[in-house]
């Protein structure tokens, strides 16, 4: 018989392979969706994986990678701030919305005026507008001891609706002949997220999750609030005992992803989207959870997860257009990924023994 | 007043007794679920795989309880991924349960794919003799779909089975503190796939409702949120069975006065309105999240026998 036998300790070297070892298992049993679905499931496999990087059409697909997965991974290093200390954010995607909202309602404010100050206190409102939508359950949470994932969770809906409000009534653009979605800002100097050296996908919010990863390492490793995090996480009760005020950890990681999702909607907004419309989000705020745990809610951990992520995404659509795969299949495919982490995680954190029934 | 004056309410009554029916049956299963200690979040992924799984098979079949069956089936099978997660490779619960919610909408629309904007076949109705064509109470309490009647049986069914059975008591031991339920000899394990199988029936049920009924048609990601709505639900209900019932009234008839004051032309922009549901959740939660006591005391926690 198989016998699961707690290790004393996480395994490190498990810690690491496991993500690995479900990709590969992810790509079989997608693999086997895919011939399910009446399509070669080596072409399937190397059309997500392999054609946007080193295909024909590389040179398009692969600054792609870097505007997918900026937001994937910024979104994600805050919500693994909280996650490592047992706080739930799940609704990123919620702030993700009002970060961009709030972003490009300072920016069509200042519309048509052109100066250099307006794009960086557009990123300060996106971060703001976040950081609100996520410290909302976080005083909740202090005050009533309302449960933080179901509170984010409705804000979410709150938040698309109120997206949807602001593409046909405020933010609408006056000169858009009655249809919804607001101004360009593509067209707006001052309040484009330009690619920052032509043709390599690079922006402002890649910047943004390059230093939203350094700092978290940062302070994962090296500053009292980070291990505040992970003793929080890991032994609650030793924290308290340590003087960790949990409320300040609450109000800290809600509010620091909350942020982290905005600007990724801010960046999104005035750059690879442009405008203020209906489906303007796409779920980065629900990817990034996978992306999240992935990573081993590791820093560099989520720098990789969120990078294959993004392929999958530009995969995807590649698989898409050329296959007809679609595109449910591939959010399918995302939602096997962490099914398959969590399942081969318990080699992690247990030993499988074979024993024979013991004789009492 | 000139619109509140165009709402009729007995028809709001009426529909009421529908639009709470989905999370009614959510709620109940997901009840049933944190009574045995687990928290399932994948009530959401549960309930669209039911909706499609439910829509699919009625269609298919021309027959809507053949499509019921097959989204309880749905749910239920969906659930059993929670289980092996949860309970045989130990793996966080909150992480399992979102894992669940991703899963279960990107199949939904994979599977839907070829169900847009068919109608589904009509589900029976009622039909007492003399009950259903009373005034009022006729409309209001005897002229619905079988459904609705299924899930009021439901809650007294789970409502006797917790408070008076052995089995209730037992699943309740288990929920409240699984070592010493192991210690004296229950399958804490077998017990809680068997909850957590229910509970996915149940939202697999709730689904098939939208889409048969409420709705009645498919459209992907159509639960927009309701089992969010109904784990929400449970809390509100103090993990009672009685209340879920209240609860699910509550929004049901949120919902329905939304929708007609949309339908009368509030002078308020829909989207505001649409809000409204999602917000009376949170307001909701603010008042009843104060006493933690009667959450079930292991809930969430994972059991491993280690001896």
């Amino acid at each position: 018989m198989l016998k699961l036998e707690k290790r004393p300790q996480p395994s490190r070297l498990w810690t690491w392979v496991t993500p690995i070892l479900a990709v590969v298992i992810t790509m079989l049993a997608g693999g086997a969706l895919f011939a399910a679905l009446g399509q070669d499931p080596v072409e399937a496999i190397s059309t997500i994986f392999w054609q946007p990087l080193f295909g024909e059409f590389a040179f398009y697909y692969r600054p792609q990678l870097l505007i997918k997965g900026a937001p994937l991974v910024l979104i994600a290093i805050g919500l693994s701030l909280g996650f490592r200390a047992g706080i739930w954010n799940i609704g990123a995607e919620g702030q993700y919305i009002v970060g961009a909202l709030a972003g490009a309602g300072v920016g069509l404010a200042f519309y048509p005026t052109e100066s250099w100050v307006i794009f960086p206190l557009m990123v300060l409102a996106g971060a703001i507008g976040g950081w609100v939508w996520g410290t909302i359950p976080a005083l909740l949470k202090l005050k009533f001891g309302t449960n933080e994932i179901l509170v984010s969770l409705m804000l979410v809906y709150v938040a698309e609706q109120l997206l949807a409000a602001m593409a046909l009534g405020l933010m609408k653009n006056p000169e858009g002949r009655g249809f919804p979605g607001s101004r360009n800002l593509r067209q707006y100097e001052s309040a484009h997220n330009a690619e920052l050296i032509t043709g390599t996908g690079m922006h402002w919010g890649v910047v943004a999750a390059m230093i939203a990863v350094i700092l978290a390492y940062v302070l994962l490793s090296r500053h009292i609030l980070g291990y505040h995090i992970r003793l929080a996480g890991q032994a609650p009760k030793a924290a308290r005992f340590a003087g960790v005020r949990s409320a300040r950890l609450i109000l800290f990681c809600l509010g620091t992803s909350g942020a982290l999702a905005g600007l990724a909607g801010m960046f999104e907004v005035s750059g690879p989207a442009g405008q203020v419309s209906i489906d303007f989000n796409v779920g980065y705020g629900f990817t990034a959870i996978i992306v999240a745990f992935l990573g081993r809610l590791h820093p560099l951990g989520i720098l990789l997860a969120g990078t294959l992520l993004a392929l999958t995404y530009i995969g995807g659509e590649l698989a898409q257009s050329n296959m007809g795969l679609p595109a449910a299949a591939i959010q399918l495919f995302q939602g096997m990924l962490l099914f398959f982490l969590l399942a081969v995680d318990v080699l992690t954190n247990f030993r499988v023994r074979l024993s024979r029934p013991e004789v009492a | 007043m000139m619109i509140l004056s165009s709402i009729d309410p007995v028809l709001l009554l009426a529909s009421l007794m529908v639009a709470s029916t989905p999370i009614l049956l959510a709620a109940l299963g997901e009840l049933v679920v944190e009574r045995a200690g687990v928290l399932n979040l994948g009530v959401e992924g549960m309930m669209i795989t039911g909706a499609i799984c439910g829509f699919a098979m009625a269609v298919n079949t021309g027959s809507p309880l053949v499509g019921f069956i097959a989204a309880a089936a749905g749910g239920a099978v969906l659930a059993l991924l929670f289980a092996l997660l949860t309970q045989f490779a130990l793996a966080n619960q909150v992480a399992s349960g979102l894992a669940l919610t991703l899963f279960g909408l990107g199949l939904s629309s994979l599977l839907g794919q070829g169900y847009v904007g068919i109608k589904p076949p009509p589900t029976a109705r009622l039909d007492l003799p003399i009950l259903s064509d009373l005034p009022l109470v006729g409309r209001v309490l005897f002229s619905h779909d079988l459904m609705v009647y299924f899930a009021l049986a439901l809650v007294a069914l789970v409502w006797a089975l917790l408070k008076y059975t052995r089995a209730g008591l037992i699943l309740r031991a288990v929920g409240e503190n699984h070592e010493a339920a192991h210690a004296l000899g229950y399958k804490v394990v077998r017990i809680r796939i068997l909850a957590i199988l229910f509970g996915g029936a149940c939202a697999g049920l709730g689904g098939a409702y939208l889409s048969l009924v409420r709705v009645p048609q498919w459209t992907e990601g159509m639960t927009s949120g309701a089992g969010w709505i109904a784990l929400a639900l449970v809390v509100f209900a103090s993990w009672k069975a009685g209340r879920v019932l209240l609860g699910a009234w509550l929004f049901g008839g949120v919902s329905v006065l939304q929708l007609n004051l949309q339908a009368a032309g509030l002078a308020i922009p829909v989207e505001y309105l649409s809000m409204s549901p999602y917000l009376i959740t949170i307001l909701v939660l603010v008042i009843m999240s104060a006493d933690k006591s009667r959450a079930p005391a292991s809930l969430g926690r994972i059991f491993h026998a280690s001896q």
